[in-house]
């Protein structure tokens, strides 16, 4: 009998396209949007996933997210290294400083200063110059589409030159690195350089990056150096999480992007609910046929929702497919954020299984009380 | 008193009411309709339109309940019966053929006569051959995976006819086989009923306004205004030739 219901429902192929395209039009809206939304939640963390190797992030009490840094004294990182279980623990200064290009104007950019001797938080991926040009004085290096941010058009230029704070800081590499939320260019120095760069301040130091040592867990790490040192210590994936949050609470993001997300899931209930409708009221007769021959009501039940649970994964499968066209399509885009995890394709998934759940729902009651004798009506 | 019930009749339909609607809108459609047929009979029910031969034949057929009296058909009391083993019933038992053929439009023509086999839990593997079968016996042998919509009225029908007989029921419906045919199409159709259909263990009810088939009936039950007016006995013919009347 699902063979049956089958054919029934491609068989009527403008009714057909039309479900398909409602459910898909709505798949395509809900895992576009929640991508965007993804990749712009993942903007807000791409600073503490670029700094690989450390597992523990140790921060004043009062900071709520990454780029909300309350300075701290340097003595912090030796109070850090002294906590047991601490295998290594270093610097990391971050800021938001002012850059003055060669023409006179100024662009803000994001300033890393890295640890001296081991450049824990430096890009993994360079693209022109080494990490080891750093060790040259007021080397910087700078993220490539921040480069192309401040000179468009223009190829790597090494040796260039920019200032920041009265400071001459010379651009030696090109790196790469996650886009960030504020879009600003991400300049890479020293630790001892950064704090150069940087306006004056009797504390400076940001965050203290510290790495367990073999056998613990950098949960338990971080507990052990918030209780003995009173600063705020996350591991890496709470302090993820924590910024994440505090995005989703303070930012109108989630509601916008809820909103866009709603009217899809709506829109597309609608498109799908009435066209399926449709579909069923033409279909009465050849329902009330197949009643009067011995169907009963829980086969015509299978049946409606085989032939929803068909649209649905075809209009699952060209909206997912849609969106991830235009998630790859724009990936050369940067001012684009398209990150799309398993998470969103099991959304809207479940998404669309309510779309047609609720099309069917809407339709099953005429079927169920057609009358078989509707067949011997002329 | 109804009338003493033949043990031999295949259908037995005593004192059977119908209403539709309720309050002062109620409209009687059958006014204690009592019927016998016995088995291997072609029985046709003739009648002016409203005049309640449709609403007979669903409730003979199970898909509509009498508001009163009683109906046993092949020894079952459909008024007895739960609505899913009328379900049952209607599905091991009865054969329809339709006015409008009723064919499911996205299924070719062996696909549409194989539904009735399919709705008892055939495979399709199974179904299909038995269905194509019977067509070719039909003579629709070279239309078997054309859709409805590529045959003609007649050819419709002959599906209709193969849907209505693959699963061997013991009772056929057929409501106005030819009423959308032409003359001969509606010969063809009748002869096809008459021939393949009638069996000493099958009764088949026809309902119809066309005088041009009643010589193919055994009994004629005429109806007027949810009444057996009267049944008058007729000797069947041969098959293509109008049989003398009784």
């Amino acid at each position: 009998m699902l063979w049956i219901a089958w054919k029934m429902l491609i068989g009527n192929r403008a009714k057909y396209l039309g479900i398909v395209f409602g459910v898909a039009f709505a798949a395509l809206l809900i895992a576009q949007q929640s991508s965007i939304f993804c990749g712009l939640m993942a903007l807000t963390v791409s600073q503490i996933l670029d700094v690989e190797g450390a597992g523990v992030w140790v921060m004043d009490p009062k900071v709520k997210y990454v780029d909300d840094v309350k300075p701290m004294a340097d003595t912090h990182l030796y109070r850090v290294r002294g906590v047991p279980g601490v295998d290594w623990a270093v610097r990391l200064y971050k800021g938001i400083a002012r850059a003055r290009l060669e023409g006179g104007s100024y662009e803000q950019v994001i300033l890393l200063g890295l640890d001296d001797a081991t450049f824990i938080g430096a890009p993994l991926n360079m693209i022109e110059g080494s990490i080891d040009d750093l060790r040259a004085p007021d080397a910087v290096i700078m993220d490539i589409v921040g480069y192309r941010k401040l000179w468009p058009d223009e190829p790597f230029q090494r040796g260039r030159i920019i200032e920041m704070n009265d400071r001459r800081a010379v651009i030696v590499g090109l790196a790469k690195a996650r886009k960030t939320f504020q879009s600003f260019a991400v300049v890479y120095t020293r630790y001892s350089q950064a704090i150069r760069f940087a306006p004056p301040e009797r504390k400076v130091l940001s965050f203290v990056l510290a790495e367990p040592a073999p056998g613990v867990a950098a949960a338990e790490l971080a507990g052990r150096i918030s209780a003995q040192t009173g600063l705020q210590a996350l591991s890496r994936d709470d302090f993820l999480a924590k910024t994440i949050r505090y995005y989703l609470r303070n930012t109108g993001i989630p509601i916008n992007f809820g909103i866009t997300v709603g009217l899809g899931f709506l829109v597309g209930t609608a498109i799908a609910g009435q066209t399926f409708y449709l579909f069923i009221v033409e279909n009465l007769r050849q329902f009330g046929a197949l009643k009067a021959m011995g169907t009963g009501n829980g086969t015509i039940l299978l049946m409606v929702l085989a032939q929803a649970l068909h649209v649905g994964l075809v209009g699952l499968g060209v909206g997912v497919g849609l969106a991830a066209l235009f998630g790859w399509s724009t990936r050369s885009f940067s001012k684009l954020s398209f990150y799309m995890p398993w998470q969103v394709l099991v959304i809207t998934g479940v998404a669309v299984f309510l779309i047609v759940l609720l099309a069917s729902l809407l339709s099953i009651r005429r079927v169920f009380i057609v009358d078989p004798a509707i067949v011997f009506r002329g | 008193m109804p009338p003493t019930v033949p043990q031999s009749s295949a259908v037995q339909v005593r004192g059977v009411t119908r209403d539709f609607g309720s309050g002062d809108a109620v409209t009687r459609a059958l006014r204690g309709v009592n019927l016998d047929i016995p088995h291997g009979e072609l029985l046709m029910l003739v009648g002016p339109s409203g005049c309640g031969k449709t609403t007979l034949v669903s409730i003979i057929a199970g898909t509509l309940q009498p508001t009163g009296g009683e109906v046993q058909v092949l020894g079952h009391d459909l008024g007895a019966m739960s609505p899913a083993a009328r379900v049952r019933f209607r599905r091991s038992n009865v054969g329809f053929i339709f006015q409008s053929y009723n064919l499911l439009p996205a299924l070719t023509a062996v696909e549409n006569a194989a539904v009735p086999l399919i709705i008892a839990g055939w495979s399709r593997a199974r179904a299909l051959p038995k269905a194509a079968a019977l067509l070719d016996r039909l003579g629709l042998g070279g239309r078997l995976t054309n859709l409805p919509s590529e045959l003609s009225g007649g050819q419709q029908q002959r599906v209709a006819i193969a849907r209505a007989l693959v699963h061997q029921p013991r009772l056929l419906i057929c409501d106005e086989p030819t009423s959308a045919l032409d003359a001969e199409n509606g010969r063809i159709t009748m002869e096809l009923i008459a021939g393949l259909a009638v069996r000493p263990d099958r009764v088949v009810i026809v309902v119809t306004h066309d005088q041009r088939v009643y010589p193919y009936a055994d009994r004629i039950a005429t109806m007027e205004d949810g009444q057996i007016v009267s049944i008058e006995a007729r000797r069947r013919g041969a098959i293509g030739a109008p049989p003398h009347h009784t």
